[in-house]
């Protein structure tokens, strides 16, 4: 394997003392890995240990096979850039003053840019699509535009690693959304390696070729989004969630089950479910579901949120066996919802279950009031 | 394309206001050297100069009073505004100076020290005297980057620098009480701060202490402008950071300390003349505010001189009055201009 970044039996912490132990990854040429972990769990601690920020203390951080510690500064500034957390605030600065200081590593002692160096700093705002920024005052930008001209300034470094400390804190959906597909181009187009830190497990798995979880006192997992997060419970063991409440294939987190027996039972499915128990679960009102379709995303979110649901297998018809039991959940919560999933030939025991509830009287609306 | 974006901050406006700036101080100079007590015409001026030092008394006012006294307005002036440039580009906050933060005061105390404790034994060179306020200033510097680890803002620190220089006055004050009555009268003229009485020798010194300090601050431009975006980043492009924070602090302790040894106290122009050289030049690049802060102090310190001795004349006021004058109201402006930012 010829990795461009690897680290062996690191231990990285403050003042000798170790925070994180045993510390194995590595880093092909165009991938992006990405700690992901709760807060003060060590991740900024290992991107400032790997950048040369602070010292190492034990083990080893290889860039392309040389040890990073040993790399003369400029050198090392040549190779790898880094996106801080820190704000930066420098005042009465153009844009381009700020990417320009890119260059620090390349230019003469006075800092001259060179034609060479000028269009370097010119492709790297246009990289970012911030070119026309360039004479702007970097203090009247927003927080989005900031984030980009701090990335820029990063890549007219030139580097062959790239390392971000929560990259997408501050930034609203669109902005991160942004900022993760250029570093995805980047990778793609340059091959230039990415290792980040984000907030955002749902985020991290979309734009990672590798996720290394931190937790502890070392690293809990770490292997491609889909090794990591194959296993049900990663997040949920990581960030110390409710069982059930991380769905690790829509990335997406629920607010806790409603606690007790089930007091309202939801006719779902296709989706039409979902709503309905999320107002449910704002109620604080727990229910039963069914029947769903294994990986219809109603029985996705239901598997967090609902106190029982009743299951189809995926592709295979509903059987008798299966409206007995949400029949039985139905009368024993005594009342119903029909989420108003169309009905279709695969699904008919729902139309079913919502006949029988509307017999018996049990079909309530949901918008009514009548719940609470 | 890249050539018609706006450039705000540019070459060519630091030409301009160089050029701007070294008019001033080119006439400043001129008017500097006609008035005082003695009012010479511009032509009369001329003749004395072109006919080189003289015994007439307009001679002597002229080649051995006004001439050494505004050239060493001007390179201290200079100096000084380096000096807090540089200290600005250390502590990243543009309310950093050698006055606010105590630094003058230091070195203000160990010069009183030398002065009234040696002075009776020993004839004190400027050169001395420029040893005696850079011990000071480094000593007081020490304490308050003691501090300034500490507290994190910048409010904060530049409070306890303002006491820090009270407790330096207080001490200085002691000593004063202690002092012969011939030491005092010197103490007390030199401590409210002027540049008069100086001869050619302390001009020389200043020039050789002052220019080759202020070429080596020009000479950290690069890394400075890097440490602008914070530690972080600066040492990720390839800057070292504890040498040149070193260095940042020792050139700047030598020309604030240069300029209390020579001409005591001088308050305000360290914050405020980086500050309206940045305004003017629209940048903040070191490269550039650098000289234009070194011109634009020179002129701010001729002016505020020839204003000290005029104004009241034959009574004189100590620069440090009217510096403070001009200077104060920038610090208050920028303080409150900053506040929101300042918070964090």
């Amino acid at each position: 394997m010829n990795e461009r970044f690897k680290t062996e039996g690191l231990s990285v912490g403050y003042g000798g003392k170790a925070l994180i132990r045993d510390i194995d990854i590595a880093l092909g040429r165009g991938r992006i890995m990405t700690l992901i972990g709760p807060n003060g769990s060590g991740k900024s601690t290992i991107l400032k240990t790997v950048s040369r920020q602070i010292a190492k203390l034990r083990g080893a951080v290889l860039l392309d096979g040389s040890e990073v510690f040993s790399l003369g500064q400029k050198e090392l500034a040549k190779r790898q850039a880094v996106v801080l957390t820190d704000r930066v605030r420098p005042e009465l600065t153009t844009v381009r003053e700020i990417v320009s200081l890119g260059r620090y590593p390349y230019t003469n002692a006075v800092g001259r840019l060179t034609p060479e160096d000028r269009r370097i700093v010119g492709e790297a705002l246009s990289r970012v699509s911030a070119a026309e920024l360039a004479g702007s005052d970097f203090a009247t930008l927003s927080d989005g535009q900031k984030q980009r001209v701090i990335l820029a300034r990063a890549l007219a470094q030139e580097p062959e690693l790239l390392i971000l400390d929560e990259p997408t804190a501050f930034l609203d959906i669109k902005h991160k959304t942004e900022l993760l597909s250029i570093l995805r181009e980047l990778a793609r187009e340059r091959g230039m390696s990415v290792i980040m830190s984000l907030h955002e497990t749902d985020l991290a798995a979309k734009a990672s070729d590798l996720l290394v979880c931190v937790k502890g006192e070392t690293i809990a997992a770490f292997g491609t989004p889909d090794e990591v997060l194959g296993r049900q419970t990663t997040i949920e063991e990581l960030y110390g969630l409710e069982k059930g409440a991380y769905d690790p294939l829509l990335g997406s987190v629920e607010l806790q089950r409603p606690e007790g027996e089930p007091s309202v039972f939801v006719i779902g499915g296709a989706g039409y479910g979902t709503p309905v128990y999320r107002r449910l679960q704002r109620g604080r009102i727990p229910f039963a579901t069914g029947i769903l379709f294994e990986n219809d995303v109603d029985a996705r979110t239901a598997s967090s949120l609902a106190a029982e649901t009743v299951v189809c297998p995926a592709f295979h018809p509903m059987d008798e066996a299966m409206f007995a039991r949400a029949m039985e959940l139905m009368l024993s919560c005594g009342r119903a919802i029909d989420a108003g999933a169309p009905r279709g030939p695969l699904n008919e025991m729902n139309g079913r279950l919502a006949d029988e509830a509307r017999k018996r009287g049990l079909l309530i609306n949901e918008r009514s009031g009548e719940l609470l | 394309m890249d050539n018609h974006t706006v450039r705000s901050g540019g070459v060519g406006r630091f030409a301009l206001v160089t050029g701007l700036l070294f008019a001033l101080l080119l006439l400043a100079l001129a008017v500097n050297l006609c008035v005082g007590s003695v009012r010479m015409s511009p032509a009369e001026v001329i003749r004395l100069i072109a006919k080189g030092p003289d015994a007439p008394t307009e001679s002597v006012i002229l080649f051995r009073i006004r001439m050494p006294r505004m050239l060493l307005a001007a390179i201290l002036g200079g100096a000084l505004s380096v000096s807090g440039f540089l200290l600005q580009s250390f502590f990243r906050n543009p309310i950093a100076g050698p006055f606010v933060l105590g630094i003058s005061s230091g070195a203000k105390m160990v010069v009183g020290m030398v002065m009234i404790f040696l002075a009776g034994s020993v004839a004190l060179s400027p050169a001395a005297l420029i040893g005696a306020a850079f011990m000071g200033s480094l000593i007081i510097t020490a304490v308050v980057l003691l501090f300034s680890q500490k507290v994190r803002n910048m409010g904060l620190l530049l409070v306890i620098g303002i006491m820090v220089g009270y407790i330096c006055s207080a001490v200085t004050d002691i000593a004063v009480t202690f002092a012969s009555e011939q030491d005092i009268v010197n103490l007390k003229y030199w401590s409210m701060g002027t540049f008069s009485g100086k001869g050619w020798d302390s001009v020389v010194t200043a020039a050789a202490v002052c220019l080759p300090a202020s070429l080596g601050a020009w000479l950290l431009s690069k890394p400075m402008g890097a440490y602008a975006l914070g530690e972080g980043y600066a040492q990720s492009m390839g800057v070292s950071v504890k040498p040149f924070r070193l260095a940042l602090i020792l050139l700047s302790s030598l020309l604030s300390a240069c300029v209390t040894a020579l001409a005591g106290p001088v308050s305000f122009v360290g914050v405020s003349v980086p500050h309206i050289t940045r305004t003017l030049l629209k940048s903040s690049k070191p490269a550039l505010v650098i000289p234009a802060a070194f011109l634009c102090g020179a002129v701010f310190c001729v002016i505020c001189d020839l204003i000290a001795r005029t104004v009241f004349s034959p009574t004189e006021l100590s620069i440090g009055t009217v510096t403070s004058i001009f200077g104060a109201p920038t610090v208050i402006r920028m303080m409150i201009k900053r506040r929101g930012s300042e918070a964090q």
